[in-house]
């Protein structure tokens, strides 16, 4: 019930017998009170409905309605000035484009990798800076730098550090090693790792921090009792950190999961889906549907993709949570 | 009577608000129906059209304010808005599906036609069949702007051939004469070589991006080659990417890059990177528009005296040719038909009056002065050479480029044949070619022939859902 239904008479505890006057209005028991209009305005509604016009207005026309406009559009073919109902065509033209597996390819390879570089790496650092005693937070600004960094800013940093040639920053270094210079970037099967990578470094550090918060929950009890038993630290990690952070864990999974099937920053910024369609997701194929071109006119097929992700990974994540809802509910 | 007192006051409260959001919703509505009130008295009408590309400088943009002036006392009933604007293929498809381009906007050759078909530009028709220029027009050029059912969606302003770009410093340190350019494609790969064994630098540097750049050069080089990606028109074009021509292009590419390692290190250059790198000195020869010097001035502040422009090599072969491009003025399909006669007499006015009278010409050129920008790039004719040389006459005094280091391109690009960018679902085409030329930069075992047979069907897809509409 809400703060304002809360200040009116009917539920007022403290009035024991309303006055004459208003008993008509007052509910009596075992009947259900009838609600017409006004009694809605009456009960303020009109002000409530004012209060939340503004939200309304902002969810309706940034949120609801381009929702309704892209299910509206995957049944269409338009170019905003044409439109024709096509019924599933979108979505058939997307399943047989030749593109549309190696996208989905592309995409499961960025969120494996991430997942087997970028997921356990923020957790380490997490931990072991838990471990430090001075300079905590030094190290914990040192490892949320990137994320300040704007990315578009972040991406062309890497690019000089990708750059292919002998005098190349990574390739410098590789040198000192008697290792010759990679292609990186430029190179089909290198492209998508070095995406990984920079992303990992861009993005590790907003996950540390949410880490090291968990981390402070935990309650110290628990590590002296692990103690008490002879427990060392990578004992106590597994035995108190983990399972102390799980519901963390299973949050920050999902959420990287669904971020990185959702990747377009860095392979449309470092190589624009190649060379060779080697770094084309999902996400960039959707770009590239609709602005891939400056004719722009395969609208209805972007949209339609867009809504077999959505699907995908509405689906994904029930399944996701099913799953492991014992494990969190322990 | 607390009680009563306070529901009395929530109907007041509730009245007050319902009071203020009907007058808040009438407001507008009052405002809207005087504004309409007044629209209807008057007769004025107006049109946006782009102006200057952002950055332009503020004595230019005085220039411009001051022809829309010149322009309006001509037209009374006309009132126009200049909106800086610059062509980039996102950018456009986002304007274009949200309706925020202006009245009169332009774009390359590559989509008026495409636009046309799909119903995305006014019909011009009647209104460019009455003016006197418009029987002048080289017959290859106003085909660009003229859709499957025949109407005119466009009108031409500007036409370019392909061209190698080459930087006469180099080529002077390499040993070569930066007189000389190359005319084979023997000499290109040689040259090549030599400057990256001399210098150090990229000797020859192709676009490789996935913007469909990449794709054009090879577009380019095919056609020099006497090949062609595409054949026919409309939904009955077909794919022909598997030709002799263009895997001979792609073989050339692959022993420069994998062979002679003339190509330097990168190999993701777009037509913006590969203006910078060139304008830096970073590179020997690369193939580019005609007109492509403009951008290195404007954007990349390429020191004169290194610029060379030579035609594109063409092969001895009958079909061989220069692919060519240029620049198309649209109008929005969604103006009235006032606004369309408007706009039109705008497009006469700021873009036609330049090439085919002395006064329209002399404005265009001090503006470009004014705004620090080359006068005399070599441009192809919109209309016959005849035209094309008065106006050349007209504007020579404001050529501040050097000429001398054109005449490679000048002297020969008028014997060679023009050839029409791909009619139909053209920035698809070359979308679908830039993961083969990516393919052989890539990968040194990549073989061109079973690249571009694999890219055919998904060209011929392309094709097919371009013109599904």
């Amino acid at each position: 019930m809400s703060t304002i239904d809360s200040m009116t008479p009917e539920v007022e505890p403290t009035r024991a017998v309303p006055p004459p006057s208003d008993r008509a209005a007052s509910p009596r028991p075992g009947r259900r009170r009838t609600r017409t209009p006004l009694t809605w305005v009456r009960e303020g509604g009109i002000s409530r409905l004012l209060f939340l016009l503004p939200l309304l207005v902002v969810f309706a026309a940034f949120s609801w309605y381009p929702i309704v406009r892209l299910v509206v559009m995957s049944f269409q073919q338009t170019n905003e000035v044409v439109t024709t109902w096509v019924g599933f065509q979108n979505f058939k033209e997307v399943w047989n484009d030749p593109l549309f597996p190696i996208a989905v390819r592309n995409t499961l390879e960025f969120a494996g990798l991430a997942l087997l570089f970028g997921y356990p790496i923020p957790l380490i650092t997490a931990v072991l800076m838990s471990e430090v005693r001075k300079r905590r937070g030094l190290y914990a600004a040192l490892a949320y730098l990137p994320v300040v960094i704007p990315p578009v800013v972040a991406v062309l940093l890497w690019k000089t550090f990708y750059d292919a040639g002998s005098t190349g920053v990574f390739n410098t270094i590789l040198g000192w090693f008697g290792i010759p210079p990679q292609q990186w970037i430029q190179s089909t099967t290198q492209a998508m790792p070095s995406l990984v990578l920079e992303s990992t470094w861009a993005n590790a550090g907003g996950t540390i921090i949410i880490y090291l918060a968990a981390l402070t929950a935990v309650n110290p009890e628990l590590y002296e009792a692990a103690s008490v038993d002879g427990a060392g630290l990578w004992h106590k990690i597994w035995h108190v950190t983990l399972p102390q952070m799980r519901t963390v864990l299973l949050v920050t999974m999902i959420l990287q999961i669904i971020g990185t099937a959702q990747v377009f920053l860095e392979p449309y910024l470092f190589t624009s889906g190649g060379p060779d369609n080697a770094t084309m997701t999902v996400l960039l194929l959707i770009y590239d549907y609709a602005f891939g071109n400056s004719l722009g006119a395969a609208y209805g097929e972007a949209a339609a993709l867009s809504l077999m992700l959505v699907a995908f990974l509405t689906v994904f994540s029930l399944i996701y949570l099913r799953a492991t809802r014992a494990w969190s509910d322990e | 009577m607390t009680f009563k007192r306070k529901t009395r006051s929530f109907v007041r409260t509730n009245m007050t608000f319902a009071a203020i959001a009907a007058l808040a919703v009438a407001m507008p509505v009052g405002v809207a129906s005087a504004a309409t009130a007044k629209a209807k008295k008057s007769s004025v009408v107006h049109i946006s059209v782009v102006s200057l590309i952002p950055g332009s400088t503020q004595a230019a943009f005085n220039e411009f304010d001051n022809q829309v002036a010149e322009f309006e006392a001509a037209n009374p009933g006309i009132s126009v808005k200049g909106v800086q604007y610059q062509w980039l293929p996102a950018t456009f498809a986002a304007k274009l599906a949200s309706g925020t381009l202006p009245t009169v906007f332009t774009v390359p050759f590559t989509d008026g036609r495409s636009l046309g078909n799909n119903g995305q530009l006014a019909n011009l028709t009647k209104y460019a069949e009455a003016e006197p220029y418009y029987k002048e027009f080289n017959p290859a050029v106003i085909a660009e702007g003229i859709d499957s059912k025949k109407q005119v969606i466009a009108i031409p302003t500007a036409a370019y051939a392909q061209a190698l770009s080459y930087n006469r410093q180099l080529f002077s340190q390499a040993g070569l004469n930066p007189n000389k350019p190359p005319t084979t494609w023997a000499q290109v790969e040689a040259d090549a070589q030599q400057i990256s064994q001399k210098t150090g630098k990229t000797g020859y540097a192709e676009m490789g991006a996935s913007d469909n750049t990449a794709g054009w050069i090879l577009t380019t080089l095919t056609d020099a080659l006497g090949g062609r990606m595409e054949t026919g028109i409309g939904g009955a074009a077909k794919a022909t990417f598997d030709n002799t021509a263009a895997v001979q292009a792609l073989n050339i590419l692959h022993t420069m890059r994998w062979t002679d390692n003339s190509m330097g290190s990168n190999f993701g250059l777009s037509w913006g990177t590969s203006n910078q790198a060139f304008a830096a000195g970073q590179i020997g020869m690369f193939v580019s528009g005609s007109d492509v010097y403009t951008n290195m001035v404007q954007a990349d502040n390429i020191n004169p005296a290194i610029y060379g422009l030579a035609p594109i090599p063409t092969a001895k072969t009958k079909n061989a040719g220069v692919l060519g491009g240029g620049t198309l003025a649209a109008v929005s399909p969604k103006s009235s038909p006032a606004q369309i006669a408007a706009a039109m007499k705008w497009i006469n006015f700021y873009y036609m009056s330049q090439l085919v009278t002395r006064k329209g010409a002399i404005r265009n050129a001090q503006t470009l002065v004014k705004d620090k920008q080359p006068v005399g790039v070599p441009e192809l004719p919109v209309f016959d050479k005849a035209i094309y040389n008065q106006d050349q006459k007209w504007i020579k005094p404001y050529i501040n480029v050097p000429e001398s280091q054109f005449a490679p391109f000048n002297n020969g690009i008028f014997s060679e044949d023009v050839i029409p960018e791909p009619e139909s679902a053209t920035q698809s085409i070359y979308g679908d070619l830039d993961s083969v030329v990516q393919a052989v930069f890539s990968n040194q075992s990549a073989d061109p022939a079973s690249l571009l047979a694999a890219a055919n069907s998904t060209g011929q897809s392309s094709i097919q859902q371009g013109n599904a509409s």
